[in-house]
């Protein structure tokens, strides 16, 4: 049964662009693809770690700029006569990097911020955050500040003097995405039904307990900052060779809070979460723009969500489903389910 | 040496209102342990509200500033009511969470209905500055400061000397106990949502028409309140005074010496700096405030 709703599921998604002729709903579903492996990375550390990073959107920046820089090719001087630069490099090579780099922010920042807990991390991670914005904003030399890194190259992959594709068009990019996607999940799966993933959950779910068994605390939130980072890094280097311009916005607290809500909502703690609240979330607002509502309603009314959200549905939508689906096969006589241990 | 004076002065009067801003934050955080986010929406609703009495409906200056704090205070109110008394004795995630949906609804209400175009407030001071020797500034700012400097020394008065202080205090070191002595909690988290809600709307209404007021003023003020907060430990009312005025200096050299563009910078990579150092802040008496 679970098998056959998998495979249903991934057909649907590999088959879309077949059916799908619309170029602006396949660039839609681009868009929330690339938000829920955000959110997905996001989930990694508020879902399976209870540690709540409101930066998260530095490490999607970062990997959006590094990997337009790197494909770009950049000079800055360092000091005045000391020029640093670097040519134009293939577009997978700045991904990769801009992976690398995002995780190693991740790393870097888990070693400073996992000294503190709660409210104190949150507010460190939303100042480095800031500090990361201001730096894109400012370094105009390097990021062109305000008038943002125009004409990133496409990722072109093949093998040279034989063939070569280019991901131009909307079908490629949604296939990209989509790839990225799977990958990504299956290495958070992976990672959470591990030995290490047990050691998060079990800190999450009493830390000094955890502690006490021998669980290295620090290691494991590290580890689980730097996956995280690296993945939310590979959805902005998506993101900057997809929409192939990017800005100082692209670390706006606002995308932050999207995938916070795209987590909440969809079930924090859940693999399947992120994408359901993902879906929801990134669908929602060209709803609401096709019954005319303003920018600005658009946000009260996620904000409102959020809200009601946290009152109603604390879990979130996936494990309510799962809870009522579990109850209507008990009453219909069928054994309970083995409760999926909610990985 | 003059410009160093200069950079001295200006610092102390924009300071004044930072420390608001962090009193505010504090006492909210320290009495009823909810990070609040919206704190900064109360400090652009404070500069709306003297845009409005001001500009629109003409009252005057000084009791629009009256009217400005009053309404600030009635919305914080509002938003305990409302938000959080429902929410006691949850995990400070789940209320911080419920904090971030508040901001970001008051925050684009208040984008549609003051637009994003960037309001300015007159004043009735006079435009040419007060010039000591080689220092000058701005009569302004200067009432920006002495109205601060009053409303820190009221909120002092306030939590160490009244009952209604007293009473926080007491909410502050033991819930549990303090109910049992006959403090009504519920009253006591209420009025202190309310106050500190009304100190952020005093700082916003003071600076407001000295800058300008727009929508996302909110979200700084916001970062810079953790910032100082952090800085003299949460909870702790004189380290968030003293936290106001060191973010004041280290925000106004940073931009007279190294870059203005960095200037917002120095706070953030202030907390950053202070949190691998000194964790619980500078000024964190143990878990104490007033």
């Amino acid at each position: 049964m679970k098998r056959f709703s998998t495979l249903a599921l991934l057909t649907g998604l590999l088959s879309l662009p077949l059916w799908m002729s619309n170029l602006y709903v396949l660039h839609i579903l681009i868009m929330t693809g690339i938000f829920i492996i955000a959110a997905m990375s996001l989930n990694l550390l508020l879902g399976f770690t209870g540690q709540l990073s409101l930066g998260h959107v530095a490490f999607f920046g970062i990997g959006a700029y590094t990997s337009s820089l790197v494909s770009l090719g950049f000079e800055v001087h360092l000091l005045p006569d000391w020029p640093v630069g670097l040519e134009a490099k293939p577009v997978w090579l700045g991904m990769l990097l801009g992976i690398l780099l995002a995780g190693l922010c991740g790393w870097v920042i888990g070693r400073v911020s996992f000294k503190v807990r709660g409210a104190y991390f949150v507010i460190v991670t939303v100042s480095f955050a800031e500090v990361v914005r201001l730096v894109a904003l400012n370094w105009v030399e390097l990021t062109q500040g305000p008038m943002a890194l125009n004409n990133i190259p496409v990722l072109r992959l093949g093998v040279p003097g034989w063939f070569e594709f280019a991901f131009l068009r909307k079908p490629a990019n949604y296939y990209l995405v989509l790839l990225v996607g799977i990958v990504a999940y299956l290495l958070i799966r992976r990672l959470v039904n591990s030995r290490a993933g047990r050691a998060m959950i079990a800190l999450r779910e009493n830390e000094a307990l955890a502690a006490s068994v021998g669980i290295d605390v620090t290691r494991y939130l590290v580890l689980a900052t730097f996956v995280s980072a690296g993945i939310a890094g590979a959805a902005g280097a998506l993101y900057a060779h997809y929409v192939r311009i990017v800005d100082p916005e692209v670390f706006s607290f606002i995308y932050t809070v999207t995938m916070v809500i795209m987590v909440i909502s969809g079930g924090k703690g859940t693999l399947a979460g992120p994408i359901v609240g993902g879906l929801i979330f990134g669908l929602l607002p060209e709803t609401l723009r096709a019954f005319s509502i303003q920018p600005e309603i658009q946000w009260v009314i996620y904000g409102v969500l959020m809200i009601l959200i946290v009152y109603f549905l604390p879990e979130g939508i996936v494990p309510a489903l799962r809870r009522s689906w579990q109850g209507w096969r008990e009453r219909q006589g069928a054994p309970a389910l083995k409760s999926e241990a909610s990985p | 040496m003059d410009q160093l004076l200069q950079h001295t002065l200006n610092a102390l009067i924009l300071g004044g209102t930072y420390a608001l801003l962090g009193i505010g934050l504090t006492l909210i955080f320290g009495i009823m342990r909810v990070v609040n986010f919206t704190h900064g929406e109360l400090y652009a609703f404070g500069a709306y509200m003297m845009y409005m009495w001001v500009m629109l409906a003409g009252v005057n200056f000084y009791l629009a500033l009256v009217l400005a704090v009053a309404l600030g205070i009635a919305l914080g109110a509002l938003i305990e009511l409302l938000l959080l008394r429902r929410l006691r004795g949850a995990d400070i995630d789940t209320t911080m969470l419920v904090m971030i949906g508040a901001w970001i609804a008051l925050q684009n209400l208040e984008q549609f209905t003051w637009s994003g175009v960037a309001k300015s407030i007159n004043s009735p001071f006079p435009s040419s500055p007060l010039v000591l020797g080689p220092i000058s500034v701005s009569w302004n700012r200067l009432f920006v400061f002495a109205v601060a400097a009053v409303l820190i020394v009221a909120t002092y008065a306030l939590i160490n000397r009244s009952k209604l202080g007293k009473a926080m205090r007491a909410t502050f070191q033991d819930r549990e106990t303090a109910a049992l002595m006959g403090v009504e909690i519920n009253t006591i988290y209420t009025a202190t949502f309310a106050l500190g809600s009304g100190l952020a709307a005093a700082a916003g209404a003071l600076l407001g028409p000295v800058f300008v007021a727009y929508p996302s003023m909110g979200d700084l003020a916001s970062l810079k309140a953790f910032a100082i907060v952090i800085l003299g430990g949460l909870g702790s009312i004189p380290g968030a005074t003293a936290g106001g005025f060191i973010l004041a200096f280290m925000e106004e050299l940073g931009a007279g010496y190294i870059s203005s563009g960095f200037r917002d910078g120095m706070g953030f990579l202030l907390i950053i700096v202070i949190l691998i150092v000194k964790p619980t802040g500078l000024f964190a008496r143990r878990e104490r405030i007033g």
